[in-house]
């Protein structure tokens, strides 16, 4: 009878095995899914996995789908590794593009080199704004970061969907609940069109590699890290609480702000309804599943995006129906959640 | 031999990971008999304990319970063979009062007012008196302890195992307890006695089995054995010298003045005019009973409690009242806490930045570059810390939870006196600790008062304060004695002290 057993101390190796062997068994239920679905498990797979690499537009349309993910898990994984609970991102993601929109509606026709700048600092900017109320709600009252991250996500969702309806809503949009399209000034370019992988990739990559430096080499991200693994250590070394509240949470809505400003200001060109397609939910997982690593952030939003474009590919060519996406989301992350158990624990037979 | 003996263990082997945590270990208890186990900190006291009780079951080995070979599996099933186990760590409710915590422990069936009788004669039989109808939050250390065993006693056990019973007490405390022990023994209850201290096995009990590193490593009658005879059984060795300094009397380098301050929480002491003095090259002892006050007025002394009012405490002669917990360290406060992992140390991360909690580019330039941390810098200082203190670890990177309470706390004391302190705060310097490192570490503590800091200790083991301090005050109800001198004190008296606050004044009264 196989037993577990707590190791004596965590494995090191397992914690960063734990993500591949999930992600085997993910590939390895995917392809039962499809032998289910009556459909050629390895014709299936190589949908999956291998076509979007196959052409320079599937790897574009890939590091597009990778820019929300990664910026929103960046700044997830600095607020998870200080005990803050934000699962805001996507909210503030939300309240990013909503400010971004707003400079570029304001900004009015013109050809201002600044533009394009104007629209992402404004997007940031309402970022942080969003996340900074969590942190006052939390500093000031004690409030739970949590229910009242989450809660503000649902007042973004409903303030896009007043703007799109009301106020921002295009006259010359057949009153569908979209603004009107920025103009190429306010927008942030395309690195080699007519590809739609935009400059916001690049600055995704950049901040991965400054998440890196702040949080294992600077003195203010070891102090967000000691107070989130031992508060009571925090104290005795006389870190500020206060200060971990708000530069984690301040940081992360900075980000996902700027990733809520590079989705309207490039591949949509305006805002709309339906401007996230919960982006800032899945960074969670990315989060997670990248070990709370800046690199592991990298490698994980890459996998969760070859999972969203390989399920589009599959629906479009393999006629499976759409919810294969969530499906595999879902099956990664409880495959990692298991394999996790193995940083701990280990299997004896006797 | 006519009766069978009330517990016999034969061989008893329990494995855990990486460790053998009882290797075949025999013992015996006779009906009657007070049976004392030593050993040091992680020589398999607490597994054979849990063995015992059935909290833990053995891999191999046999369990004879008067005569019958017999597999105890649950603690439930342990108490209906009539083995009680009285915690180290108290397990009561707070908010109830005696009766209904002892009546929690009896089961559904009991009825109360009989319980209520039965506590208050169980009590005056045994010199344990309570109020069966007091809430267990107005009770005093001793006198939870007492709920504690009536409890175990109504349950009429055959055999008693009490779990290091004496470290929360007073002096006079301690006697009232085993004068109930040797009582419950004549009337025929077996007694497994586990402790550290060699002194108080050899006033109690009539033999001893002494464990090292998962082995039993002797059994003897300790009435006829010297300490240095259990000492060699138990570490293997002598019992280290004792710390001793040069005294100089400089000027006064801590200073807390009339300090009051209300308690933050109803579990929680207030603090009543406190007033200490600590002056360059002396070593001030608080002794007391834990949850006196001693954590409050080191939260405030530290600058991690900021409520104490202008003019209380003062640093080298700076009014460090309103500054901070890294003010206070510039100015040369060093502080090493009871909770070692979590608080002195973040268990999850490694050594080396283990030092930055302390350390930083004032103290220590090498640690910081371009304003980043330098990892070499950390690794660096580790390193001289793990040399220079002799704490045995992986190395470095190895983390903090993965090194032993004494090896943790040699590095963490380490860590502060590699800053040259002139003011060194300590508390409980040595719990948990095992001899060799715990000589060490009272000798490191000396040193740096000959060198000319002034050091604050507090700790529960007042043999620990006599060995090592000048002076004395006592700590009790939130409140702190005139200092008086350590050498030539009066156990008894101080013992009255720690007992004389409110609450406890009937723990005293002894």
């Amino acid at each position: 009878m196989p037993r577990l057993e707590p190791r004596a101390e965590a494995s090191q190796a397992m914690r960063f095995a734990a993500p591949l062997v999930a992600l085997l068994v993910t590939a390895g239920i995917t392809a039962c899914l499809m032998f289910g679905f009556g459909r050629d498990p390895v014709d299936g797979m190589r949908v999956f996995f291998v076509v979007p690499l196959e052409s320079a537009r599937g790897l574009a349309e890939i590091g597009l789908k990778m820019t929300p993910l990664l910026l929103c898990a960046l700044g997830l994984a600095l607020c998870y590794r200080a005990n803050i609970w934000n699962i805001g991102a996507e909210g503030q993601l939300l309240a990013g593009s909503i400010a971004a929109t707003g400079m570029a509606l304001s900004i009015g026709p013109g050809n201002s080199h600044v533009a394009g700048l104007l629209v992402v600092i404004a997007g940031a900017a309402g970022g942080a704004l969003w996340a900074g109320l969590t942190a006052l709600l939390r500093d000031r009252w004690n409030a739970n970061e949590i229910l009242v991250s989450l809660m503000l996500t649902y007042v973004a969702q409903l303030m896009v969907l007043y703007l799109v309806n009301g106020p921002w809503r295009d006259p010359a949009g057949m009153n569908f609940p979209v603004t009107r399209m920025f103009d190429a000034a306010a927008s942030v370019g395309a690195i080699v069109p007519p590809y739609r992988l935009n400059w916001g990739f690049v600055v995704a990559l950049v901040a991965a590699a400054f998440g890196w430096v702040f949080l294992f080499r600077s003195r203010i991200g070891y102090r967000l890290q000691v107070s989130g693994n031992a508060p009571l250590a925090a104290r005795f070394a006389g870190f500020s609480e206060r200060e971990g509240i708000w530069v984690s949470l301040l940081i992360c809505g900075t980000l996902a702000g700027l990733a809520g400003a590079f989705e309207v200001a490039g591949p949509l060109g305006q805002l709309t309804a339906q401007v996230s397609t919960g982006y800032g939910f899945a960074a969670i997982i990315v989060a997670w599943l990248g070990r709370l690593t800046p690199l592991g952030c990298v490698l994980a939003s890459f996998v969760m995006s070859l999972i969203v474009i390989g399920g589009e590919l599959s629906q479009s060519r393999l006629g499976l129906p759409g919810a294969i996406t969530m499906v595999l989301q879902g099956v990664l992350l409880l495959a990692l959640l298991s394999a996790d158990t193995f940083v701990n624990y280990r299997i004896r037979w006797r | 031999m006519s009766a069978p003996p009330r517990l016999a263990l034969a061989g008893i082997v329990k494995r855990y990971p990486g460790v053998l945590a009882n290797d075949r270990v025999s013992l015996e208890v006779a009906p009657g008999e007070i049976h004392g186990l030593i050993g040091e900190n992680g020589a398999g006291k607490s597994t054979l304990v849990k063995i015992i009780y059935g909290a833990v079951i053995p891999d191999e080995g046999e369990v004879r319970w008067e005569g019958r070979s017999v597999r105890i599996q649950t603690p439930s099933q342990a108490r209906r063979l009539g083995i009680n186990l009285v915690f180290q760590h108290f397990m009561l409710f707070d908010t109830l009062t005696v009766a209904e915590n002892v009546a929690l422990s009896l089961g559904s069936s009991a009825d109360r007012g009989r319980i209520a009788r039965d506590v208050s004669l169980f009590g005056e039989r045994y010199g344990l008196p309570l109020d069966p109808l007091r809430p267990v939050h107005t009770l005093s250390v001793g006198e939870r302890q007492r709920v504690e065993i009536i409890r175990c006693l109504l349950q009429r056990p055959r055999l008693l195992i009490m779990d290091e019973p004496t470290s929360v007490l007073t002096p006079q405390a301690v006697e009232r307890l085993f004068g109930t022990l040797r009582q419950l023994a004549a009337e025929g209850v077996s007694i497994l006695y586990i402790s550290h201290k060699l002194e108080e096995v050899r006033t109690l009990c009539s033999r001893v089995t002494v464990l090292r590193g998962g082995r039993v490593s002797g059994v003897c009658d300790p009435r006829e054995a010297s300490v240095a005879d259990l000492s060699r059984m138990m570490i293997g060795a002598e019992l280290p010298a004792a710390a001793s300094h040069a005294k100089l009397a400089g000027e006064p380098l801590l200073v807390v003045r009339d300090l009051s301050v209300p308690a933050r929480s109803h579990t929680g002491v207030s603090l009543h005019g406190v007033n200490l003095q600590v002056r360059a090259g002396e070593i001030l002892g608080i002794a007391g009973v834990s949850g006196n006050g001693q954590n409050e007025l080191l939260s405030l002394v530290a600058g991690e409690d900021r409520r104490a009012s202008a003019g209380s405490v003062f640093v080298g002669g700076d009014d460090v009242s309103s500054i901070g917990v890294a003010g206070r360290r510039t100015r040369g406060l060093a502080f090493v806490p009871e909770e070692r992992l979590g608080r002195g140390a973040v268990p999850e991360m490694g050594l080396g930045l283990n030092t930055l909690l302390t350390h930083d580019e004032r103290s220590n330039p090498g640690l910081v570059r371009h304003g980043l941390i330098s990892t070499s810098g950390v690794t660096e200082l580790a390193e001289r810390i793990l040399r220079q203190f002799g704490v045995r670890a992986a190395g470095p990177r190895a983390t903090a939870r993965s090194l032993s309470g004494g090896n943790l706390q040699k590095f963490i004391i380490g860590r502060e006196l590699s800053k040259a302190p002139r003011v060194l705060v300590v508390a409980q310097p040595t719990w948990g600790v095992d001899v060799g490192a715990a000589s060490q570490i009272r000798r490191e503590i000396a040193k740096l008062a000959s060198e000319g800091a002034a050091v604050l200790v507090v700790s529960e083991e007042l043999d620990e304060l006599l060995e090592l301090c000048d002076t004395l005050q006592v700590m009790a109800g939130g409140s702190l004695s005139e200092p008086m001198p350590a050498r030539n004190a009066n156990v008894e008296r101080i013992g009255v002290m720690m007992g004389s606050n409110p609450v406890q004044a009937s723990n005293a009264a002894a």
